[in-house]
């Protein structure tokens, strides 16, 4: 599954990462597989979103989004 | 007392880290602006003494790790691998968030494997006592092997130990915290390799020595805060509200304190041509030099009040929100949501305007702001488009209720906007990106703004202004003052003579006879025959020389060229626009033997106006904020073109 297609309030666990220009960027942030991570909201105009991870708030395109790829946790 | 070794301290860190508060904490307003050695990166160093011991601090760009993107994180990596650079640092004062310590660490230790010795100075410490975690400061000093500092940079607290610490004998990391070499030749895939693993060392690190508690507020208050600010009504409703006030301020309130400054220095010029003896020199000092200091100080209050505004959106973190928001539509158009602040700025005036690009961490889209910034109506076009609106548009009502005179000036106002964007769009293909356009950036916690932050922001935009962009000012300005006022030969000579005998000074009064003067004098002078020279390549515009002259002299300013039209048609008032508006409807065309500013000459030349790169110190602005002649000179070179083919096609339509 891609980080795209998480709904807001839902998290998941980061796995691995399809574009490997962007993957040192988000590892670089803090986003590094095994950590978890929420669609904290959605832009207004449907894009770009914003995700809580590793304690802070990263913003981010869809389309970088769709490089991300994640597995779902169970909504606590 | 001998001179001692001056000790180098870098500051380093995050964005939003606090690491310029606290450099200006540190620094006071013993600071400079300069650049670093062979790149063209704002480098901002200050100066203090610790008990006899004279320290330099050098605060280098906000980044988040050593694998560098862009030309300013680039710098940090490039000086500390290169011990011979002469920003290379004795100490790195590495500035992290206590409240995101993880990702903090991440270029902290990075840092520290680079073997030089660091300082970690864990600031916000006032914040994390509010969150739901707790750092045990003396532990995370012994794991990472470096010293360690709690401290607030807001109300400067534990600032004198940390001073004191910089001057002890200084030591390199007692390890290293990836000590394993990673066997990987893509260099790629190596960084990658490295970073997963960084951060797990981080992770073991931060397990040791970052405890949970209870009962934090943790990161609620700014969530609520986002619920309002990013939604999808009232989001954009606040956004208006704080573009409209912006705008407000640089466009009505900064009138005051200039038109105050202009007073101020107009008195001056007054006195200086009573007291002083009569001659070139008093004059190239009055007409040149204090006109164009003048012109320089003039914009300050604009400058000012704008900066006071994007530090405080800056520093509170509302301007990230506006980059989310905005993000969607301006990307389309190779902008960047921070553009939307330069754009409406552009209406007042495109000098701060453009000076406000530096928020826009993108190249690329900052290079096509700075570029069609200028496109925007901004209020020196206001006199010209008055006066042209007056001559030839009738004060009628359209619709029983719309004043045609404000349709056609709106219209202008809209035609300028609508080029910007359709040029930026253009400029999207035609521009080669430098980087990779990310969107992969912090939204950062909202805090109330630090006022000394906001302030020393406000003067460092002041002095680059008045010391980068004035310097090309004044000098633009005393070559206009040349060639206005200087003529090939003895031709003032001449014109003198001729207006002072007996036939001329009987026929009209003193004042009359002087203005008629200036008027032959600036038809004479270098301008003038500039202007004549130009002639045949602007007549398919429908302008004669005289308008050509106003094209040259504007190029100061573009509302300059109201009051040369007073000069040319003897009006010698220029705040007099009645008359200057009679003279111009009575100027008659000798070739058709109709009116000279007919609609057509008067449309073609509003339209040159909005287009036209006619100002010498937004090319001065362009000049210092790129740091290059190519920027402002395809700039000026791509509004005259556009200026002038769509003044022709105006001009041969309607004539």
């Amino acid at each position: 599954m891609k980080l795209s297609e998480l709904k807001p309030g839902q998290t998941a666990i980061i796995k691995d990462f399809s574009d490997d220009d962007l993957s040192l960027r988000f590892l670089e942030m803090g986003c590094v597989p095994g950590e978890e991570i929420l669609l904290e909201r959605i832009a207004p105009l449907g894009d770009p979103i914003a995700i809580r991870v590793s304690g802070y708030s990263l913003c981010l395109r869809f389309s970088e989004a769709e490089s991300i790829l994640i597995s779902t946790t169970e909504n606590k | 007392m001998a001179a001692e070794k001056t000790l180098k301290v870098a500051l380093a860190g995050n964005p939003n880290s606090g690491k310029s508060t606290l450099f200006n904490i540190l620094t006071g307003l013993n600071q400079k602006i300069g650049n670093f050695p062979g790149v063209t990166v704002d480098k901002k160093s200050g100066f203090a003494k610790i008990n006899n011991t004279a320290v330099e601090f050098i605060d280098f760009p906000g980044s988040y790790s050593l694998n560098a993107l862009s030309e300013d994180e680039k710098v940090l990596p490039d000086v500390l691998h290169d011990k011979n650079n002469p920003v290379h640092p004795d100490v790195v004062l590495y500035v992290a968030d206590a409240t995101n310590l993880r990702r903090s660490l991440f270029l902290c230790t990075q840092i520290m494997d680079t073997r030089i010795p660091v300082i970690l100075v864990l600031n916000m410490i006032d914040l994390l006592e509010k969150s739901d975690e707790a750092i045990d400061v003396a532990k995370l000093a012994e794991e990472l092997g470096i010293n360690v500092f709690a401290i607030t940079a807001r109300d400067a607290k534990g600032i004198e130990e940390l001073k004191l610490a910089l001057i002890e004998p200084l030591e390199l990391p007692k390890r290293k915290i990836l000590s394993e070499e990673i066997n990987e030749t893509d260099k790629a895939k190596k960084q990658r390799t490295e970073t997963i693993q960084r951060y797990k060392a981080i992770g073991e690190v931060l397990k040791k020595t970052v405890t949970k508690k209870e009962g934090g507020l943790g990161s609620s208050v700014t969530k609520k805060i986002d619920d309002i600010l990013t939604h999808r009504i009232y989001g954009f409703l606040i956004f208006f509200a704080v573009l409209f006030l912006v705008f407000q301020s640089i466009f009505s309130w900064s009138a005051y304190p200039m038109e105050l400054i202009e007073q101020l220095f107009s008195a001056g010029e007054e006195f200086l041509l009573n007291h002083l003896p009569a001659g070139m020199l008093t004059e190239l000092l009055v007409n040149g030099i204090l006109a164009g200091i003048s012109g320089v100080v003039v914009f300050i209050p604009q400058i000012a009040l704008l900066f006071a505004f994007i530090g405080i959106l800056e520093d509170t973190g509302y301007m990230a929100r506006v980059s989310f928001i905005t993000d969607r539509m301006l990307r389309k158009f190779g902008l960047n949501g921070r553009s939307v602040i330069p754009l409406i700025s552009g209406v007042a005036c495109a000098v701060p305007a453009i000076m406000a690009t530096r928020t826009i961490p993108n190249w690329k889209e900052r290079i096509i702001t700075i570029m069609v910034t200028p496109l925007m109506s901004c209020s020196a076009r206001l006199p010209v488009y008055t006066l042209l609106i007056s001559l030839v548009v009738p004060s009628e009502k359209v619709l029983g209720f719309l004043n045609l005179q404000g349709l056609i000036l709106m219209a202008l106002y809209m035609i300028g906007f609508i080029a910007a964007i359709l040029t930026a769009l253009l400029m999207k293909f035609i521009i080669k990106a430098r980087e990779r356009s990310f969107f992969i950036m912090e939204l950062p916690v909202y805090r109330a703004p630090r006022w000394s932050s906001v302030g020393l922001g406000i003067l460092e935009k002041v002095k680059v202004f008045v010391f980068e962009a004035g310097k090309v000012i004044v000098a633009i300005s005393i070559v206009l003052w040349v060639l206005s006022s200087h003529a090939p030969g003895d031709r003032f000579q001449k014109i003198e003579e001729q207006f002072r005998s007996p036939e001329f000074s009987q026929q009209h009064a003193p004042e009359e006879l002087e203005k008629l003067i200036a008027t032959e004098k600036l038809e004479q002078s270098y301008a003038g025959i500039m202007g004549h020279a130009m002639e045949p390549v602007i007549r398919p515009l429908g302008f004669d020389w005289k308008i050509g002259i106003a094209l040259v002299t504007s190029f100061a300013a573009r509302e300059v060229f109201v009051g040369t039209m007073a000069t040319i048609y003897s009006v010698g008032d220029e705040n007099n626009t009645m008359s200057i508006r009679e003279k111009m409807q009575a100027e008659i065309n000798p070739e058709t033997g109709e009116k000279r500013y007919s609609t057509a000459v008067a449309f073609s030349l509003m339209i040159f106006y909005a287009f036209a790169m006619q100002c010498m110190s937004t090319i001065a602005i362009v000049y210092s904020e790129t740091k290059s002649w190519k920027w402002p000179l395809l700039q000026f070179i791509y509004m005259s073109a556009l200026a002038y083919f769509s003044a022709l096609v105006v001009y041969q339509v309607m004539k």
